[in-house]
């Protein structure tokens, strides 16, 4: 009897599990089967690597986004993973409980902040501020790296957190009964066997840098040129594509559908190369 | 010794200093937006409904939108969220399909908001014809944060000890009688921080939702009636300019419901972990 | 012995209340329908038309008035496809391919040309602003202002507003370096903290932040596009395929009647037709 429903009970997890999958696989299908015609007509070159956006003349050509969408990611990244796994490392290490007890809600109330009120905040106080010390028009790649680095602060931070948390006890007393001071504890043990989940902040981060759109289109200006600089105007595949959307039809919106499949497997790549990364340093988690 | 010392001493000012840095950054943000908006927040605004375009009166149906969409996205993607999640840390091996599945969730994890709109606009709004809806705007959202919910599920899960599942096993309990009894119960704060993170980002979207709960400013009767929600209103606000004080004192509301949420939820996790204490 | 807690334990008050929710929801759900009315499109209009449903409303409280934006070409195919029984635009010109037999001109909007107010230039043809708009034009001092570089900010390819302003100038590229907004919110604030910047939006958005600069010599003002002489001006169409529903006429005639134009009036826009009968 309890076996019997111990297998029903597997059986609806597994269903459960596919759900979400098959959510994935229809999402895919249908910008794939949208996008696809259109890179058979214009054939990938063009599309992936001219420098020339002008849907109403016919060339499509996203290059520069490619660029932009990079060049900020990595910035948020550059901002957000440091502040959050350095912060996550003080708070579950370094602090009295009472002082997590306080900080860690502090924190994840940013993650509730809308993206648009970031946008906001950044139009009214970063880029000016941007434009008065560095130059430029303040609506820039800089902008967006810095916005999207605050934005995804929490999220990298807080399950690093859950990740240094879940680390047994068991390792830090081995290192101290060997006379590691914390620090060297933290850093030759705790570091190590939280690595995994501290890289899937980072993962969930990055995701979340790439696909943000209201943000981005509110503070890093827009412009279809390629960015030469961090302070110059740039316009990312998601900005792109919810700019446009509204308005195109036919090749045109097929040409955005197509931009979502370049983000789907520039997210793929990022993915995969976790994973491998992780698959080297051979983590075993059981 | 005191080389090491010294050197704890400076990773730990290093550190500390990140997280002053981070919490620097959290109070600007949040104090930019009080105090510009607080003064507008007053009963008046949380209950009545707007005027004139919205440069006066108050936000209740933007209130009440915003609470049903993200509850029902939630109720979709919880059962789901925490199923796929447990199904994979506890009935499977490490195997081509469980990374698969894992790939998969991280990809959907970076699929940007705008695409789940359109997604969510041409399919469920348009091909199943539920309109600009309530409904379209739930399941938009809870496809949206159900990779978040498996992963971090997933986390709290896995970091439940090994010993404990093998106490229980061998105390006669089955596999899903440990899951529900043993496991799944400590690994509740893990998985109540998804939730969280996933209901904030549920009340703060406005690409996706735009596009599939539409922008109506009414009070919904029913799940497919189109609904604003307070991020949008701000957005739409903000963008049109039509009122910037009214714009702040929604993204006041939208702040304060946060942290409500924020402090409800850990009082609600405190209680828990105290009870199963005793 | 404490029981070990199972998982539904802390939520199963949630449960019923959820499932209470739920049939209330679903419960309103069943509405009739029959009698409702939705707009789709113009961002910029969208506003009006809600204050323009509620009061429609107000009056007629069996007739459901709901508005949504999506922008100019949202509006347009909302209301091919059916999603919205109305659609907005304010646009120019509708697009040639566009097969909407019937649109009526509800409202008409000025659009002002707007510099910082540090900015000393007052004047600007409507040659030089498209020189400007095209990147043929780079720094202030080329127009006897300071030496500064001018910061071109303008609209996303969809908004009709833009639409409007590149039509009515006369087709040009729009120079690649452009900032692009996509409200004219943004757009007030960006050239209103940017002393370089040059940028349009609605007349009605005009404020003490920005300043407005006279085209060819006229500044915008309602009698001067009244009188026809201020030309960037454009419509408000609202579109439907062949013959609007009854509730939708019923709506339309509101808007166009003299309580729904002294509204249009009272919030910055100009009324759908003159004593001259300019269209």
């Amino acid at each position: 009897m309890k076996a019997a429903s111990d297998r029903i009970a597997e059986r609806i997890l597994l269903a459960v599990a596919s759900t979400a999958i098959l959510c994935l696989l229809v999402i895919a299908a249908f910008i794939f089967k949208e996008g696809i015609p259109f890179l058979l007509k214009v054939g990938p070159r063009d599309f992936l690597f001219s420098s020339d956006w002008r849907p109403d003349a016919g060339s499509y050509g996203i290059f520069p986004m490619i660029a932009s969408s990079l060049w900020v990611t990595f910035g948020a990244l550059a901002i957000g993973a440091p502040l959050g796994i350095l912060g996550a490392i003080f708070l579950a290490e370094f602090s009295p409980p009472a002082v997590v007890q306080v900080v860690k809600p502090a924190i994840e109330l940013l993650a509730g902040i809308p993206s648009v009120v970031f946008g906001f905040i950044g139009v009214m106080v970063l880029a000016p501020f941007i434009r008065r010390v560095a130059g430029g028009p303040g609506l820039s790649v800089l902008a967006a790296a810095i916005v999207l680095g605050v934005m995804i602060l929490p999220t990298v931070m807080s399950i690093s957190i859950d990740a240094l948390r879940a680390v047994p006890q068991s390792f830090r007393e081995g290192a101290f009964a060997l006379g590691a001071t914390r620090w060297q504890a933290v850093r030759m043990v705790v570091l190590k066997a939280a690595r995994s989940g501290l890289l899937a902040g980072t993962i969930l981060g990055m995701g979340r840098a790439i696909g943000e759109t209201m943000a981005v289109i509110m503070v890093a200006g827009n412009s279809v040129k390629m960015p030469a600089s961090p302070l110059d105007s740039a316009r990312t595949l998601t900005a792109n594509i919810a700019l446009e959307m509204g308005y195109a039809t036919g090749l045109h919106r097929q040409a955005l559908f197509a931009t979502g499949i370049v983000l789907f497997v520039v997210i793929m790549i990022l993915n995969a190369s976790a994973m491998a990364a992780l698959k080297r340093k051979g983590a075993a988690r059981r | 010794m005191n080389a090491h010392k010294l050197s704890q001493r400076v990773a730990v000012a290093l550190l500390g200093g990140a997280t002053l840095l981070t919490l620097a950054a959290v109070a600007f943000v949040i104090f930019f937006v009080l105090e510009k908006g607080l003064s507008q927040v007053n009963l008046e605004f949380l209950l009545s409904k707007p005027r004139d375009m919205g440069k006066e009166g108050g936000i209740f149906p933007a209130i009440a939108g915003t609470l049903f969409l993200s509850l029902l996205a939630i109720a979709a993607a919880l059962p789901l969220g925490v199923g796929t999640a447990v199904y994979l840390a506890e009935y499977t091996r490490e195997n081509g399909f469980t990374r698969a599945l894992r790939f998969g969730t991280d990809c959907l994890a970076g699929i940007p908001s705008i695409i789940f709109g359109l997604f969510g606009y041409i399919f469920f709004v348009t091909t199943l014809r539920m309109g600009w809806s309530l409904l379209a705007g739930a399941l938009t959202l809870a496809i949206m944060v159900l990779p978040t919910i498996i992963r971090s599920s997933e986390e709290a899960i896995r970091s439940v000890p090994e010993s404990w599942r093998e106490v229980s096993l061998s105390v006669g309990a089955t596999r899903w009688e440990t899951v529900r009894k043993v496991v799944l119960p400590s690994a509740l704060p893990g998985i109540v921080t998804g939730v969280m993170l996933s209901f904030g980002r549920s009340i703060g979207e406005t690409a996706a939702v735009i596009f599939t709960a539409g922008s109506s400013f009414r009070m919904p009767r029913g799940v497919f009636d189109s609904v604003r929600t307070m991020a949008v209103h701000f957005y739409i606000l903000a963008r049109e300019g039509i009122s910037t004080e009214k714009a702040y004192g929604t993204a006041a509301v939208l702040v304060m419901s946060v942290l409500a949420v924020n402090v409800l939820t850990y009082w609600l996790m405190h209680r828990f972990i105290a009870r199963r204490a005793r | 012995m404490s029981r070990m807690l199972p998982r539904a334990r802390p939520r199963s008050w949630r449960v019923p209340v959820f499932i209470a929710v739920a049939c209330g929801l679903l419960a309103g759900s069943c509405a009739d329908r029959a009698s409702s009315v939705t707009l789709a499109g113009s961002t910029a209009f969208q506003p009006f038309a809600e204050k323009l449903a509620d009061a429609y409303d107000a009056a007629h409280p069996e007739i459901d008035v709901t508005v949504q934006g999506g922008g100019s070409a949202v509006g347009i195919s909302a209301a091919i496809n059916g999603a919205a029984q109305i659609g907005m635009a304010d646009l120019v010109e509708l697009p040639p391919d566009a097969k909407i037999p019937t649109a009526f001109v509800v409202a008409r909007d000025g659009i002002a040309v707007i510099v910082n107010p540090a900015n000393g230039i007052a004047d600007l043809t409507m040659a030089r602003i498209r020189d400007i708009y095209a990147g043929a034009i780079r720094n202030w001092k080329d127009l006897g202002g300071p030496d500064r570089l001018i910061t071109v900010v303008s609209r996303e390819s969809g908004s009709g507003t833009r639409s409007s302003f590149e039509t009515i100038l006369g087709r040009f590229d729009l120079a690649d370096s452009a900032i692009i907004q996509d409200s004219n919110g943004t757009v007030r604030a960006t050239v209103a903290d940017d002393a370089g910047a040059i940028g349009y939006l609605s007349y009605g958005l005009v404020s003490d932040a920005i300043k407005a600069v006279k085209v060819d010599g006229l500044p915008c003002t309602t009698e001067l596009i009244l009188a026809g002489k201020y030309r960037l001006v454009r419509p408000i169409y609202f579109l439907c395929m062949g013959e609007p529903s009854p509730a939708a006429k019923g709506f339309i005639d509101y808007v166009l009647g003299p309580a729904g134009q002294a509204s249009i009036e009272a919030d910055g826009l100009l009324p759908a037709t003159t004593s001259r009968g300019a269209r």
